[in-house]
């Protein structure tokens, strides 16, 4: 088997005194869509943040292509080739629609994405470009979110729950977009509440409570109720 | 690390050494000559204002650059009421206290619409506008300034050894007073409060703590008590100016770095922080702005590898504690 | 007042508040990018200024020449202290550390030029500059303080077009709105900051000699421009450079006012508008929409 793309080993982490993640272990291999799921609270956002190097970790926890990411900065990540869509978009409140493209490009890698095949991928942002980011709907914000991970060109992709406040129509849209995001071979992980959907768009599903793995495998082969127990517990 | 607990022993034995501690600086007069009372009621002063200063930026993250507007006040209320309106010494002080915290009520409002930096900016500013103001009005002497007439003196006591040992009376009631009183402030339910603010505001406000209020009466109370501490020190120096009463220098940058030195936030770095600074000034004032960059590069240093000063340090390496104002759980506490 | 005077007033005002917007370009600088202050903003202008004395004494240039030497320096010496020293205080969300480190530098540098160059005032010649003027009715307006007022402008315009045009402009407001995400897109924040202050420095460089071919500057004077420059962008607004330009000519005014009342009164005046400001307008008078 090739060498995973991404590899945790025996991760843990947490906010100053406090220990939020425990000892995690997972692989995602390229070009691969890692469904992840789990109650709020129960640490998915902060895997997100650990892998990024928002918080502490140690070198060897995270491996990217085989090497141990954990000792670099945060701002190493992007030219690496891993993005992320973080939890409520987070766009840069004094830019416009494409500054927040443009300044990922900048920082990012060259690559297939470019700004008019992002624009080609979502119309309306092409309509909206000198827009205030913030001025845009939750929807159309998600798309400028997904579209600043996608023009730098990553290997790895982080969604962190990119339907959360959005209607159910709104994050058909959005998950529309998929297909063609995932044709380039880029390798993703997608937090997701709704386990339903997540179910559909991947193969490969963990399962987190409480800061610790407690379901990991091909999501076939996972019946709703071996879900329903490692969501909530016994 | 040892537990901040505090036994019955312990506090006996440190109550023990306070009180010799105090009993022994109050007989000062009687084993001190005259240069070493004025130096102990120096050390007084600057604990005192370190004290005030710390509550103010360490607890209540009011960062002010311009206490030396109370200190002017002070010490020109003083000599103008003692001079033009005839009082004794003792109420030109309590006026001052009441005209200080007049003004501190009067910029709060104002000062605390800015934030951080800008607060401690602000503050200054308001400093220069008091400062401008009296240099504005011709009966205290413009730029020249004003003596203390030996009429007024005398109204402290008839002679003048007795009134060196009531100044320093005073002048030890003052730190030693503002010290015992910090404490129990900070060991309070108020004080409980202000720490809260001081850690986390955000915090803070959601559990209902009115942080506009505590901001505003500790900033108004720490005005009056270093309009009373300023009194005192002009009482002695006979003598004041615009600059020496208004001056940053004296009152702000030598405070802030005593503060910063011993350990911001912690009470017991007041003390170490006094210390210190006099210890330096006895080897390097002779260097002149020399032993000031000594100073300020020993500030900046602590600031960044020692944020909580030399106390801090103390602290955390061996757990030494003399006034802990953190509160435990009950069951913790042996009590 | 006379009408005369009161234009006389006026203009004197508008061109005083070219030099004070100048004091606070670079404070509005770094605090729109890292939320810093610099208390020794001022004792950097000063500083400045004596380097550029000693500039000019080496080489005999005239001061505005003596700028193409003065900006690099300043602006490595801004790209250092932030890099070496500023950077390790900042990362948590504690104001002190910042605030206290450079209160500490602003007593160092201001005790340094006195040990170095004594507590005598200053002054640099801008030789025929100094006396020119151009005549405007019937009044003649100094050539210097109108071409200060015209570099304050153009200053401002040029960080604005920085600011809004630019990769590095992009990257600093990115920063300043989400230094976290930035990191994540690839932004290293350490770098920007440390440029960010390195044009604050520039800024710094250019006000100093302005400063210095108009008045008299001793080791001390630091405070006062860093007040000057202060109330001048807190009066403007924070968030736009237009804003500091706005807040520096209301500044420049109020004191040209004050000042037909008496000395102590030009001063004075100016801490008299900034605390209306501040009880009116807390935002300032054209602050950037939240």
């Amino acid at each position: 088997m090739a060498e995973p793309l991404l590899s945790i080993d025996r991760l843990s982490s947490g906010y100053g005194d406090f220990q939020a993640l425990f000892d995690l272990s997972f692989d995602l291999q390229q070009g691969e869509m890692l469904g992840l799921v789990g109650a709020n609270g129960a640490g998915k956002t902060t895997l997100f943040r650990a892998i990024m190097g928002l918080l502490p970790r140690r070198q060897d926890m995270v491996r990217f292509r085989g090497q141990p990411i954990g000792a670099l900065p945060t701002s190493d990540l992007a030219t690496l080739g891993i993005a992320m869509v973080p939890e409520g978009r987070r766009l840069f409140r004094s830019l416009s629609v494409e500054e927040n493209l443009r300044i990922a490009a900048d920082y990012g890698r060259k690559g297939h994405w470019t700004l008019e095949r992002i624009y080609a991928l979502f119309p309306i942002l092409a309509e909206k470009r000198h827009a205030p980011a913030l001025s845009l709907s939750g929807g159309q914000q998600q798309m400028v979110a997904i579209g600043r991970a996608l023009i730098a060109n990553p290997d790895l992709i982080l969604f962190d729950e990119i339907s959360l406040g959005l209607a159910p129509i709104v994050v058909n849209e959005v998950y529309a977009a998929f297909p063609a995001i995932l044709a380039s071979g880029v390798g993703a992980i997608v937090v997701e509440q709704d386990i339903a959907r997540v179910r559909k768009i991947a193969r490969h599903l963990v399962c987190i409570r409480e800061g610790r793995i407690v379901l990991d495998g091909v999501a076939e082969t996972l019946t709703l109720h071996d879900l329903t127990v490692a969501y909530f517990g016994e | 690390m040892s537990e901040p607990s505090h036994p019955s022993s312990d506090w006996r034995r440190f109550i023990a050494i306070s009180a010799l501690v105090i009993i022994g600086l109050a007989a000062a007069p009687f084993w001190a000559d005259r240069a070493g009372l004025r130096l102990l009621g120096e050390m007084y002063s600057l604990l005192t204002l370190a004290l005030l200063w710390n509550l103010l930026a360490g607890y209540a993250g009011l960062l002010s650059v311009g206490q030396q507007a109370f200190v002017g006040i002070g010490g020109y209320t003083l000599f103008s009421a003692t001079i033009f309106l005839g009082v004794s010494p003792y109420v030109a002080i309590l006026l001052g206290i009441v005209l200080a915290a007049l003004a501190a009520a009067l910029f709060a409002p104002l000062l605390f619409r800015l934030e951080g930096a800008y607060f401690a900016i602000g503050s200054w500013v308001a400093a220069e506008t008091v400062y401008l103001v009296f240099t504005m009005i011709p009966q205290l002497g413009g730029g020249a300034g004003m003596s203390l007439p030996a009429a007024v003196v005398r109204g402290i006591a008839e002679d003048r050894l007795t009134r060196e040992f009531i100044i320093y009376w005073l002048l030890l009631a003052a730190g030693t007073g503002t010290l015992f009183g910090a404490y129990a402030l900070l060991r309070s339910k108020v004080g409980l409060a202000l720490t809260a603010l001081r850690d986390n505001p955000t915090a803070a406000a959601s559990l209902g703590i009115d942080i506009w209020r505590a901001k505003f009466w500790t900033y108004v109370g720490v005005a009056a008590a270093v309009s009373a501490v300023s009194s005192l020190i002009f009482l002695q120096k006979l003598r004041i100016s615009p600059a020496s009463g208004f001056s940053l220098n004296d009152w702000t940058v030598t405070i802030i770095f005593i503060v910063v030195i011993g350990g911001i936030g912690r009470l017991e770095g007041a003390i170490v922080g006094t210390a210190v600074y006099f210890l330096l000034r006895e080897f390097l004032a002779n260097l002149g702005p020399v032993y000031m960059i000594v100073l300020g590069t020993i500030a900046i240093i602590t600031m960044i590898f020692a944020r909580r000063g030399i106390w801090g340090f103390l602290e955390a390496r061996f757990g030494w504690s003399l006034l802990p104002t953190t509160r435990l759980p009950p069951h913790e506490d042996n009590t | 007042m006379g009408a005369v005077n009161l234009i006389d007033t006026l203009i004197g005002g508008l061109l005083l508040g070219g030099l004070y917007t100048l004091f606070a370009i670079g404070l509005s600088l770094i605090f729109g990018v890292m939320r810093l202050v610099n208390i020794a903003h001022g004792d950097f202008i000063v500083l400045a200024a004596y380097i550029a004395y000693l500039v000019i004494g080496a080489t005999g240039l005239h001061p505005l020449v003596a700028l193409l030497v003065i900006i690099p320096i300043m602006a490595m010496i801004g790209y250092l202290l932030q890099k070496w020293v500023l950077n390790r205080t900042m990362g948590d969300d504690d104001v002190l550390p910042p605030l206290l480190v450079t209160f500490g530098l602003a007593v160092i540098i201001q005790n340094a030029l006195l040990a170095a160059f004594t507590s005598n005032s200053m002054r640099l010649s801008a030789g025929s500059l100094q006396t020119s003027s151009l005549p405007l009715g019937s009044m003649q307006i100094g050539l210097l303080p109108l071409f200060t007022l015209a570099v304050a402008v153009i200053l401002v315009i040029v960080l604005e077009f920085i600011f809004a045009r630019t990769r590095v402009g992009r990257a600093f407001r990115a920063t300043s709105d989400d230094p976290q995400i930035a990191s994540a897109i690839g932004v290293r924040a350490d770098h920007i900051y440390a440029l960010a202050m390195a044009i604050s420095f520039a800024t710094i460089a250019i006000a100093s000699v302005f400063l210095a071919m108009r008045s008299n500057f001793d080791p001390y004077s630091g405070p006062a421009r860093l007040i000057y420059g202060f109330e001048a962008v807190i009066i403007g607004g924070l968030g736009s450079f237009y804003g500091t330009l706005a807040g520096g000519l209301v500044l420049g005014l109020a004191q040209s006012f004050g000042a037909q009342i008496s000395p102590n009164m030009q001063i004075l005046a100016g801490h008299l508008v900034f605390f209306i400001i501040l009880a009116l307008r807390p935002r300032g008078l054209f602050p950037k929409a939240p």
